[in-house]
């Protein structure tokens, strides 16, 4: 838990952009792939070596004959093409074994046609629809989703209180227009806390989205918009976290960590541990938020997924305010931390 | 055999008055196969009409899209050298089409919307009119939307002009598929919104306490790669009732023979997104035909269906008892039972499911170094940074990232999001058992052991080669061919008419993908060149590669695209052209 949302905070501070997945994966060594491979077949089983691959493994050779294109190098024709003239264009036949008694030209492939072949049959007009048709329905993927994964009542001392925390997304694979809210309350008193973020996410990887918009506080007051950037996705062991900066429109800078794991105990009952950590750059009396770190959240949430969509849930969590705030709070007469037992259900559709 | 007229009668009656049995007469239980007639389609003029219809599948009725009415379609038993007339009919109020898959026609006629013609507008009657070049067994069904996963599917069986060279006393069709009572789109949108949505059978923390899968060294590393060893098959049991001839396990399809006869089954899956492994308790399979083509004759006791095979069968029951037919979806997640006996009404023992396997390394594209076990099972893979492999010939000293997504294995492939793992070490599997058979006690086919009964036509060596990657991210259900999707762009595969090409299909996936080329045939790369089997839709073991050898002799654009109706949905799609060298600039 920790660790993830540790991994999200260094993700976090490192700033968006491509590198964001590899930030979270363990230290790689970026030639291992080559060498590997060339270190254990054996010449004769290996249809380059002859050719292209000296018992030395050397990179270099590999690009600087995608520039050269030699004639004798049967591979120039596909996987040496103009557009990665920077890659290693063997690695991925290394492990071939030659099928017995073939031989393999070079011929260089022919350029992709321009036109349709039904079009000299049916006409284009006919066939453009269909074809605009095809292309959509091969990849050209809409939905959306909308989930809460807390949605809570929570018993503890004192007066009880109320939580939610879900998210929709509408778009495509890679850009999707994100909806958060979240926020707690006590069933007699008025609402503590709401927010709520519209976000452009953007997949920047396999595993992770980037996001950026803006974040409305409709509690505490006085109201509060920020302006917010931030990433989500899936961390190394299947560790989904979160991190998020946000600027308000006052200049306060913050900042937020989250991360939770599903634990299957068995096929549908399910153990989630979660955590949430919250920062401030500097002190914002009028809200109760000291500076420095603010507020620290841990809990053990245990559901049973009636459906993958419906699940039930009971659990404890632990709540605590932190520093400065943790002060504020005291002056205020309010509790600075608690455990609730809490009861709810995680739905999505 | 005649089936007795009283129960054909009753049958019928049913039909009428609960629209339960809406299976065309030759996929009725209780058939004598395909010389008792009933009601296949034969001759030069077929007439064959789309529509809304209700399947009853274990005591449930839903919607599904019919031809003629039924679930699957008619059977269509044509004659090498005919000449055919086949006229669609759309009562749909939406587009439809019908491919025909398998057969060797002009490309106009290959029912691709989009590729081959504009599709079948409602109302529509579309005439697809070619001559038949070929024999065998093959199928037809829909190319527009996921009508296909609906039940818009049929049976083709093509009669060679000479003596047929498979001799058998009688000949049942097979049809597998997967039905569903959720819509294929809303299946599609529930693996998007969550990837493993169907899969439970996945990892637990009992499992671990109980000793059972992997040891929690191995959970770990494979957590840390993000990559799940129980993620064979995405559209599961949990969804899916699978069907014999529209018939699910309760409905006990049942074909009949008498002892000492051979038997010819022709096996089709016609499944949206099931991989069956197929076996009969009992009795032998002699494997004579896959994918319409005859091949030599091997024995086996069970073998893998990819989506879109087909594979001939003759079986030789000699006892007069029932014998369990048994297709079970790879992940083992459900299974249909029909049955062959010698009267109605015979049932055959039906084994349970088998264990649901797990994947390896090796279903990675780790090569061979199977981590998941065995000499492994020891170590400590929590510590993988710093772990010293220099005494494991073959692995580099770096575990840690396990080079399960190194860019420079495959320079062709586009990374991004939709690409979570590329194959460092693609392996060619065509010679090991396919996923989850590894360790059954009988004999399983593979498909080195398919060999052309008649000698490969194109005896050319390919003038080129070229490499196609299977790509995806199960996360985020996102499925291609060199990490682009056909709807971003993806430029066509462009071949020169009659260009000698080997193709290198390298599954950067942990999944089996059945790849289809349309309006060809293509010899599968395996042993010594000759007489390799030649087939329309090869399977490709995860982390693995296949190659085959493809005479570009058909001129026109053609559909190529992975068979797992959702994948192909998902982008796993291309479009092939087929050109005279001076069109193609």
């Amino acid at each position: 838990m920790i660790r993830a949302t540790i991994g999200a905070l260094v993700a976090l501070a490192l700033v968006p952009g491509g590198a964001l997945a590899q930030t979270a994966a363990p230290a790689a060594d970026p030639h291992a792939g080559h060498t590997m491979p060339m270190a254990t077949v054996p010449a004769t089983a290996d249809p380059h070596a002859g050719h292209s691959m000296p018992a030395a493994p050397d990179q270099d050779a590999g690009r600087d004959m995608g520039a050269a294109k030699p004639a004798s190098d049967r591979h120039a024709g596909h996987d040496m093409g103009a557009a990665q003239p920077a890659a290693d264009p063997h690695a991925g036949h290394n492990m071939a074994l030659p099928p017995t008694g073939d031989t393999i030209g070079n011929a260089p492939a022919p350029a992709p046609p321009t036109d349709h072949a039904a079009d000299a049959v049916w006409g284009a007009a006919a066939v453009a629809p269909s074809r605009a048709a095809l292309r959509r329905e091969h990849g050209g993927f809409t939905g959306s989703m909308i989930l809460f994964n807390l949605a809570e009542y929570q018993a503890r001392a004192g007066t009880d209180g109320y939580r939610w925390e879900g998210e929709g997304w509408f778009g495509g694979d890679i850009n999707r227009f994100v909806v958060k809210t979240e926020g707690e309350g006590d069933v007699r008193g008025p609402l503590e806390k709401a927010e709520v973020q519209a976000l452009y996410s953007r997949a920047i990887g396999p595993w992770w989205n980037l996001q950026a918009g803006v974040r409305h506080d409709i509690r505490p007051e006085p109201q509060r918009t920020y302006a917010t950037v931030g990433i989500e996705g899936l961390a190394p062991y299947w560790f989904k976290a979160a991190g998020a900066l946000f600027l308000s429109n006052k200049g306060e800078l913050r900042g937020r960590i989250e991360g939770f794991y599903d634990q299957r105990i068995t096929q549908r009952l399910i153990l989630q541990p979660r955590a949430e950590i919250e920062a401030s750059a500097k002190s914002i009396p009028e809200i109760g938020v000291g500076a420095g770190l603010t507020d620290i959240e841990l809990g053990l949430r245990l559901r049973y997924e009636i459906a993958r969509e419906f699940a039930p849930y009971i659990g404890v969590e632990w709540a605590g305010k932190v520093g400065e705030t943790a002060r504020f709070a005291r002056d205020a007469g309010d509790r600075t931390s608690g455990t609730s037992f809490v009861a709810g259900i995680r739905f999505w559709f | 055999m005649i089936l007795p007229t009283s129960r054909r009668g009753f049958l019928r009656a049913a039909s009428l008055v609960t629209g339960a049995m809406a299976v065309p007469g030759w996929a009725r239980s209780g058939t004598g196969g395909l010389a008792s007639g009933s009601d296949v389609l034969s001759g030069e003029d077929i007439k064959l009409s789309i529509g809304h219809a209700m399947h009853s599948v274990g005591g449930r009725s839903g919607h599904a899209i019919a031809i003629n009415g039924t679930v699957p379609g008619p059977l269509i038993r044509l004659k090498e050298g005919q000449n055919v007339r086949l006229s669609v009919t759309n009562t749909l109020s939406e587009d439809t089409s019908i491919h025909w898959h398998g057969l060797l026609l002009p490309f106009q006629y290959d029912g691709v919307p989009g590729i081959s013609f504009p599709g079948i507008k409602p109302g529509e009657t579309f005439v697809y009119e070619f001559p038949i070049r070929q024999a065998g067994t093959y199928w037809y069904h829909s190319h527009s939307g996921l009508q296909e996963a609906m039940g818009h599917f049929g049976s083709i069986v093509i009669d060679p002009t000479g003596a047929d060279r498979v001799q058998s006393d009688r000949e049942h069709v097979l049809v597998l598929s997967d039905w569903s009572f959720m819509h294929p789109h809303k299946i599609y949108t529930r693996l998007k919104q969550n990837g493993g949505n169907f899969n439970f059978q996945k990892q637990t923390l009992v499992g671990l306490i109980a000793g059972k899968d992997q040891s929690a060294a191995d959970r770990r590393m494979w957590g840390a790669m993000r990559m799940d060893p129980t993620d064979i098959s995405d559209a599961t049991g949990a969804i899916y009732t699978y069907l014999v001839n529209g018939h699910g396990p309760a409905e006990n399809w049942t074909g009949l023979f008498a002892p000492g006869e051979k038997v010819r089954l022709r096996i089709i899956n016609a499944s949206a997104m099931t991989n069956f492994n197929v076996r009969i308790p009992g009795l032998a399979m002699t494997v004579v035909a896959a994918d319409g083509n005859n091949v030599q004759p091997v024995e086996t006791d069970e073998f893998q269906i990819g989506v879109a095979e087909t594979y001939d069968v003759v079986v030789h029951p000699t006892e007069d008892k029932a014998y369990g037919f048994i297709a079970e979806g790879i992940d083992r997640s459900g299974l249909v039972r029909a049955t062959l006996a010698p009267r109605m009404g015979m049932v055959a023992y039906v084994p349970p499911l088998r264990k649901r396997p797990l994947l390896t390394m090796k279903d990675m594209g780790m090569g061979d170094m199977d981590m998941s076990g065995g000499a492994m099972a020891g170590m400590d893979h929590s510590n993988m940074p710093g772990m010293d492999h220099g005494a494991m010939p073959g692995m580099s000293h770096d575990m840690g990232s396990m080079k399960m997504l190194d860019p420079s294995v495959a320079p062709q492939v586009k990374m991004g999001p939709g690409v979570a793992m590329l194959s460092s070490m693609p392996m060619d599997r065509t010679a090991e058992r396919p996923t989850g058979l590894e360790n059954e006690p009988h004999r399983v086919l593979t498909y080195s052991q398919l060999r052309s009964l008649d000698a490969n036509p194109d005896k050319r060596d390919p003038s080129r080669e070229i490499d196609i990657h299977l790509t995806a991210n199960m996360e985020r259900y996102m499925w291609s061919f060199d990490g682009v999707k056909f709807s971003e762009g993806a430029e066509p595969l462009a071949f020169r008419h009659n260009e000698r090409v080997r193709v290198n299909l390298i599954n950067d996936t942990m999944m089996p993908h059945p790849i289809h080329l349309h309006g060809h045939f293509f010899e599968v790369v395996m042993g010594e060149k000759g007489n390799r089997p030649v087939k329309h839709t090869v399977n490709v073991l995860p982390g693995g590669k296949v190659s085959f050898d493809l005479t570009a002799d058909a001129l026109g654009d053609w559909a190529f695209h992975c068979h797992m109706m959702l994948h192909m949905h998902a982008g796993m799609f291309r479009v092939v052209t087929v050109r005279h060298d001076e069109d193609a600039a």
